[in-house]
């Protein structure tokens, strides 16, 4: 009996959990190890960023708990199945905006008459109320990657992973972009887990900033991130976190120039 | 309260500068004014066909080529249809061939679609008969007129089975580039959205792989129309009535350079007209539409 209540309680209290994940491929010399052992827990409404150098197998990890491919070892259990954002916005050419976000609905289940308002409800979300008719390639990069947005929400998921998202944005619209994900994430009380390699970028918009260490990818730290939004990037404690956590990733970096 | 009002003038200004940055960076188009496409499209295929005439009629004139068995003038040529058209056989001829080209074609269609999926798709049918698939496409398809006459007879069913060997491998081998082309985070975003398996295929397989397919389709009315035309040549006879090649063959027999030279301009004409027409304006709008045609 008590066992069943904990259970039940597990499963509202984490967004996604990450038990002992370790994913190795088979590469020419042999098993390469990309993630040992990764503990992680997302809580409901939660907003964590992965923060990595190269070759932490962030990605990696992202695919594994949007279910796109499976770990050597350990367990990830998430509350449905997340959605996904990656870097290239990966919007549909042959459909226009607004039936972009259709499809995600389309496969969800959402009955035919409904999808219409509920595109434009989450184009209005991102700011886009209008682009409904336009075509991918009419949009500039900006644009896209809030379609693309719309589209993760549309999934309804309890769980946003982000890859990069905005990594290929000139840095005005990401600014923009960081605002924006800022109230979206408030308003729809969705969980976030958001890898990047910018540290000013993960202080930017985390309320938890896990660090991980290179080849192969472990959690090398944790913040707690208690600066209150509506932050900016140039602001002073978010510089100032942002100075602590990078000297605690050179560092992390200076060990394998050592070997 | 002080704290609500920062917040929405914060938002104000957010969405403000967010519009702005939209507008700077999206991208105009319009349409490009008749007048201009006329000029830029329509003028110089025109000019080209006239100088052809031209050259053409100055051999003549000029007797350079002074044997009209040999090169008739653009003047008889042009009699020569005048005189089809009087006698209402000049449809007659186009309809028999571009009927038979057009259902075999559909056929091909029929058939080609299916294997290319199932080339595509299914690993054992891809290593088995893949290699061939594209083996055949540099087959010329005449090669397969004196089987099909042997194995079908002089008929219908012989033109079609020739129309289907040329057309088919193009087709089907169209589909499986297109489907091999299809950006691997496509398949990630749509297995992500819950699209895997036959919905995967519809939803995301199939639409993302129509500018290959269509690119075989347009080379498979190629194919089709070729062989068609050496079906006809090689296999003419009364009860199969007489289509363009048929008139080209009827013209060598009677010697009447006129007749094959009607005969070669219609080939020509149908066949650049059904791909102005039809698979032209397709791949145009296909293309167009995912912004991978550049206006030039």
């Amino acid at each position: 009996m008590a066992t069943t209540l904990v259970t039940a309680a597990e499963s509202v209290v984490h967004a996604a959990r990450l038990e002992n994940v370790s994913k190795s491929f088979t590469a020419p010399g042999g098993q390469q190890l990309v993630l040992d052992g990764i503990s992680l827990d997302v809580a409901p409404g939660e907003f964590v960023t992965l923060l990595g150098a190269s070759g932490c197998g962030k990605s990696t990890l992202l695919n594994l708990v949007a279910g796109l491919d499976r770990p050597t070892a350990g367990s990830i259990t998430t509350d449905g199945r997340p959605a996904l954002m990656f870097q290239e916005h990966a919007l549909f050419p042959w459909l226009t905006a607004g039936k972009n976000i259709e499809l995600a609905l389309k496969l969800r289940g959402v009955p035919k008459p409904q999808r219409r308002g509920r595109a434009e409800e989450l184009l209005e979300l991102v700011r886009l109320k209008g682009a409904y008719g336009k075509r991918v390639h009419e949009l500039s990069g900006g644009m896209r990657q809030r379609v693309a947005m719309a589209r993760a929400l549309a999934q309804e998921s309890n769980l946003l992973l982000m890859d990069e998202p905005f990594a290929a944005l000139d840095a005005i619209t990401r600014d923009v972009l960081h605002d924006e994900l800022t109230r979206i994430w408030q308003e729809t009380g969705v969980s976030v887990l958001f890898v990047t390699h910018n540290v000013r970028e993960a202080v930017r918009l985390a309320q938890r900033v896990v660090l991980l260490s290179s080849r192969p990818g472990r959690v090398a730290r944790e913040w707690t991130v208690d600066i209150p939004q509506p932050r900016r990037i140039e602001d002073a404690p978010v510089a100032e976190l942002s100075l602590e956590i990078t000297e605690v990733l050179r560092g992390e970096i200076r060990r394998h120039g050592r070997h | 309260m002080a704290g609500t009002d920062t917040k929405t003038a914060r938002g104000a200004e957010l969405a403000g500068v967010e519009a702005g940055l939209d507008a700077l960076e999206a991208t105009e188009t319009g349409r490009t004014p008749l007048r201009r496409t006329l000029v830029d499209k329509v003028l110089p295929p025109v000019v080209a066909i006239a100088v052809v005439l031209v050259v053409w009629q100055a051999l003549i004139s000029l007797k350079v080529v002074d044997d009209p068995s040999r090169l008739p003038s653009p003047a008889d040529v042009g009699r020569e249809f005048k005189d089809a058209w009087l006698q209402g056989t000049l449809l007659d001829f186009v309809w028999t061939s571009v009927s038979r080209g057009l259902l075999g074609f559909l056929f091909a269609l029929a058939i080609g679609t299916p294997l290319g999926l199932l080339v595509a798709r299914v690993k054992f049918v891809r290593a088995a008969i893949g290699p061939v698939l594209s083996g055949l496409q540099s087959l010329p398809s005449v090669a397969w007129v004196p089987p099909a006459v042997i194995w079908l007879g002089l008929n219908n069913s012989m033109m079609y089975a020739v129309i289907l060997l040329g057309a088919v491998p193009s087709i089907a081998n169209g589909l499986v580039s297109g489907i091999d082309q299809v950006p691997p985070l496509f398949l990630r975003a749509g297995r992500t959205m819950g699209a895997t398996g036959v919905r995967g295929a519809w939803h995301i397989v199939l639409p993302a792989a129509l500018p290959g397919y269509l690119a075989g389709l347009k080379q498979g009315w190629a194919f089709s129309w070729r062989s068609l035309m050496a079906a006809e040549i090689i296999a003419s006879s009364p009860d199969l009535g007489i289509g363009l090649g048929a008139l080209l063959e009827n013209g060598r027999n009677a010697s009447s350079m006129s007749m094959v030279f009607e005969a070669i301009v219609l080939i020509l004409f149908v066949g650049i007209a059904i791909d102005l027409l039809i698979f032209s304006p397709l791949e145009r709008w296909v293309l167009r539409s995912r912004g991978l045609l550049v206006k030039s």
